[in-house]
């Protein structure tokens, strides 16, 4: 349980009713529900193919669910559009890295500020004005992410040549340069060490416990699920088959069979 | 020895983003700059302004331009010559037809033509990516040319098809001479190739380069995918329009709307992939390569003695070689390589 610091659960701050995508004829997601409350770590766990990236691209609008509303931070819609969640605080990371792989490590996490600049364009173009005020402003909170995440020594080296493990970091340093009200994380540790794995748990909780972030998080090594998520919900096909503590979760029949295959 | 940047501290995030982040470099550039502002005008023959120096400057702005698309933003364009045409004509346009429109502005405004057109056969980008898009961007290179062939207001009527440039007036003082139109051309590309340069070190070329690497990633954090294409189009176009106009008042002279056929879209692309994408560095070397090695060969070739069919034709043989030598010692253009032999020479002449 990661309820070592004092960080409060709020409110419900998400809430997903009775979400279904279908791909053509192939049902990605069938009548999910469940909530997220603020400032809460909460997971999504599931085996391949059970929707769950699916389910983060219907919350920050990549997909358009064919039915039912996402009510976030009291707003209800149908067709959340990627620009309005980010706008909205959502940030996300993927899990094939998505970084701008030409650009510097210091460039990809500048370009998570991009909703916060205010220079048009043309003040940009002459280097006047708010342009270079606010560059430096920029430079200075994503300087602070930077040393968050002890990206340091790897500032100005393209992204391209990084190892697989700080580009993972350089991701979610993106996604906190947005400094998101929620962070929605799609298998942050898959394809880690156990050192890289545990630096990363570190992280997230870090990000949870010092800027009070609400995060969403997929993840495939159970260890690490049940041990920093305050709840977990359970896909399988498409369904949600369990919902609770990780205490509950795992002793869940259900759930013990969709892993497992018992009877 | 003498390339180091040990002992220059940055002690701010100004000092640390700025254009040339280290001392030599900035000297040198400010040293060419000078150099070809107060020295060149006084040392070099007509010849070597109007066949070698304006050309230079006119290709590198339009590979500038193109490269700010293709080499930034990631879309592909093979109508550059197309966007060239449309800043010439309607630079002449507003010359023939506002009376007392001061030059500069008609540049500007054929500029601004060149970049309405630009964001109109952008649009095709927003749906359709990389081979596709050069496809439908050959449907500019082949509309604007018969458009401007066959509509003769566009010519003003000349039954040759034929425009011949205003001259350079500029607040009283007459653009006449190569001398005279090399230092007005290298003002303009000094300008624009650093206006270049402050947006894509701003929030404008990450969000190009952001949807170029994984335009995805882009939209979720907020980019807005249509804004940043069309924005690169019509930057882009724009620098091609200037750099079409000038094509036309500071170089030919007179010019038909067949001098901005596909061979030169073509040309520009050459351009373009060897000095590098994504540099800006890069569209002067590619120029410089483009427009000077062939002018070097014949020099040379010439001063074998041997006779001109076979010179000529020696030329071209050996000038595709260097492009095919070029593009396999480094794919990533010449701004790569010259970025390579810093990085080397920084440590020389220690191994470490």
């Amino acid at each position: 349980m990661s309820d070592s610091g004092n960080r409060k659960i709020g409110d419900v701050i998400l809430k997903v009713d009775n979400i279904s995508l279908s791909f053509g004829g192939v049902k990605a997601l069938t009548n999910i529900s469940f909530d997220v409350r603020e400032h809460e770590i909460r997971a999504i766990i599931g085996p391949n193919g059970a929707g769950k990236s699916s389910m983060l691209n219907v919350i920050n609008g990549v997909y358009l669910p064919q039915e039912g509303t996402i009510t976030y931070r009291g707003e209800q819609r149908r067709d959340m559009n990627t620009h309005a969640a980010a706008a909205s605080g959502i940030a996300r990371t993927f899990q094939n890295i998505a970084l701008f792989t030409g650009m510097t490590v210091l460039d990809n996490i500048m370009t998570g500020r991009n909703l916060k600049v205010k220079a048009t364009f043309l003040e940009q173009a002459l280097w006047i004005g708010r342009a270079r005020k606010e560059e430096m402003e920029h430079r200075r909170v994503v300087e602070e992410i930077i040393d968050f995440l002890q990206l340091q020594h790897v500032r100005k080296t393209p992204v391209a040549r990084l190892p697989y493990g700080i580009k993972k970091r350089v991701e979610l340093a993106r996604a906190l340069a947005a400094e998101p009200t929620m962070l929605l994380l799609d298998e942050p540790m898959a394809g880690m060490n156990v050192e890289e794995k545990q630096d990363m748990c570190r992280f997230v909780l870090d990000t949870n416990d010092q800027f009070g972030t609400t995060i969403v998080l997929i993840e495939h090594d159970m260890g690490v699920v049940m041990d920093i998520s305050d709840r977990v919900a359970v896909l399988d096909y498409g369904k949600k088959i369990g919902d609770g503590t990780p205490a509950e979760v795992r002793s869940n029949p259900d759930v013990i069979k969709a892993y497992l295959g018992a009877h | 020895m003498i390339y180091r940047e040990s002992g220059q501290y940055k002690t701010s995030y100004v000092n640390d983003s700025q254009i040339f982040p280290i001392k030599q470099d900035r000297y040198a550039v400010l040293a060419i700059i000078a150099f070809a502002f107060l020295v060149i005008p006084f040392i070099a023959t007509p010849y070597f302004f109007s066949a070698i120096l304006i050309p230079f400057l006119i290709f590198s702005l339009a590979a500038l331009g193109l490269n700010i698309l293709t080499g930034y933003a990631g879309q592909i364009s093979l109508g550059t010559a197309a966007f060239m045409a449309v800043g010439a004509f309607a630079s002449y346009n507003f010359m023939l037809r506002v009376p007392g429109m001061p030059i500069l502005l008609a540049f500007i405004l054929g500029g601004v033509c060149a970049a309405i057109v630009g964001i109109i056969f952008g649009l095709p980008s927003l749906r359709i990516r990389g081979f596709y898009l050069a496809a439908s961007t050959l449907a500019t290179q082949f509309f604007v040319v018969w458009c401007l062939t066959k509509v003769p207001w566009f010519t003003n009527n000349s039954s040759s098809g034929v425009i011949t440039a205003q001259q350079i007036q500029i607040l009283g003082f007459k653009f006449d001479s190569p001398q005279e139109k090399y230092l007005l051309v290298l003002a303009i590309v000094c300008v624009l190739a650093l206006l270049a340069k402050n947006m894509v070190r701003s929030t404008v070329g990450r969000s190009w380069m952001a949807v170029r690497d994984m335009d995805v990633a882009a939209e979720v954090i907020g980019f807005r995918i249509m804004k940043t294409k069309l924005t690169a189009f019509a930057v882009s176009s724009f620098y091609c329009g200037v750099a079409g106009a000038l094509y036309a008042f500071c170089y030919l002279g007179t010019v038909e709307p067949e001098a901005y056929n596909l061979d030169l879209s073509f040309r520009i692309l050459f351009m373009v992939i060897i000095g590098g994408l994504g540099s800006i560095l890069g569209s002067f070397f590619g120029a410089g390569f483009i427009v000077l090695l062939p002018i070097f060969l014949s020099f040379v070739v010439h001063a074998t003695g041997l006779p001109n069919s076979v010179t000529s034709n020696v030329e071209l043989m050996v000038f595709g070689a260097l492009i095919i030598f070029f593009l396999i010692v480094e794919p990533h253009g010449l701004a790569r390589l010259w970025q390579i032999g810093k990085e080397k020479l920084r440590l020389w002449p220690f191994p470490h």
